[in-house]
């Protein structure tokens, strides 16, 4: 890909992009529409939201296209939130777990 | 490398500030063939995607960590549109209103590499609009829960950190997307009047990223994507778990 002179790709692909954004996100709101519950709902909304955000970050942001260096810089920092969010998540237990030992009248 | 050509170039280096503005900017690209305009707004956005996700998670240690319910939001953001009670219906046309924002902005990019700058400028106009429209729509969505006694320290539906989550997290991506539709109105601006058609000739000054190319619109547009996908987390996360 000639990056010298910029990212340029056919307008249909976008578009194409687009329409599946559109129908992802259909899909994700008819999720809470039909009132699915417990793992299918959370399943489901996590899959069309990774899929979303992997689209977007992939044509739309042309990072599919990019150089790995780059690809790597900006990609692999944000897996630290996700032990943040690990570290968080049994912190948060851990507090329920004491107000509900404590403080339940 | 060798020491014979170190004396060659201490002559030419600079001493004082004027030094070490030229020791920093000289150093070699780690990101070959990338502007340092589209490598610096990458960057910007991954610092803004640790404040982003910083918020979620704060969000979630709050509501995981609560005792009492979590109001519903999929009943909290339903209103009622001819007689029918629709839920999340707002939040849904708000997704679809950035989706089709970011369709334009990624075509204005295309438009701007193809130096078709009126259509250019025009699709970022029309993306900027867009924007505006999701802006007006979340100020909605905020009167309407500030009217009905959603505050950020308490709420009627439940558990009191909602409030705080919900303005705190709508709240930054808001003033995201309203300082995205400023910024969209100077490029398309400097677009329209033909700010980039400067130099064209000279392609050497193009690859350096400097006036003659549209690189300004992808860079631009990069910042607009990041809003969308912000907006995608939060509408998972927030408005649909």
């Amino acid at each position: 890909m000639e990056h010298v002179q910029g990212q340029q790709h056919p307008i249909g692909l976008y578009l194409q992009i687009w329409g599946l954004l559109f129908v992802l996100s259909t899909l994700s709101y008819l999720v809470d529409y039909f009132h699915l519950q417990g793992g299918l709902r959370w399943s489901l909304i996590l899959l069309f939201m990774l899929l979303k955000a992997g689209l977007i970050v992939a044509v739309f942001m042309h990072m599919r296209w990019e150089r790995l260096a780059l690809v790597y810089a900006i990609l692999v920092p944000p897996l630290c939130l996700l032990v943040f969010m690990a570290i968080m998540a049994l912190e948060a237990d851990y507090t329920l777990l004491l107000r509900r030992l404590f403080f339940a009248s | 490398m060798n020491g014979a050509p170190t004396d060659k170039i201490s002559h030419t280096l600079e001493p004082g500030w004027r030094g070490v503005i030229a020791d920093w900017s000289s150093d070699r690209d780690a990101f070959k063939q990338v502007p340092w305009g589209k490598a610096m707004m990458w960057i910007f956005l991954l610092s803004d995607t640790f404040v982003f996700t910083c918020f979620l998670i704060g969000y979630m240690t709050v509501r995981i960590s609560t005792t009492e319910p979590w109001p519903l939001p999929s009943e909290v953001f339903a209103l009622e549109i001819a007689g029918h009670h629709l839920p999340l219906i707002l939040i849904a046309i708000m997704t679809f209103v950035l989706i089709t924002s970011s369709g334009t902005m990624a075509m204005a990019v295309n438009c701007g590499y193809r130096r078709d700058r009126r259509n250019a400028a025009r699709l970022m106009l029309l993306t900027a609009l867009l924007g505006a429209a999701f802006v007006g729509m979340q100020a909605f969505e905020w009167s309407k829960l500030i009217s009905e006694g959603v505050r950020p320290w308490s709420n009627p539906m439940g558990a009191a950190q909602f409030g705080a989550s919900f303005f705190m997290i709508t709240g930054f991506h808001g003033l995201h997307v309203s300082a995205g539709v400023i910024y969209l109105l100077i490029v398309a601006a400097k677009v329209a009047r033909g700010d980039y058609e400067l130099a064209v000739a000279d392609e050497s000054a193009a690859a350096g990223g400097g006036a003659g190319n549209y690189q300004i619109v992808e860079i631009a547009g990069l910042y607009w994507h990041f809003v969308d996908l912000v907006w995608v987390f939060i509408f998972a996360l927030f408005y649909l778990w």
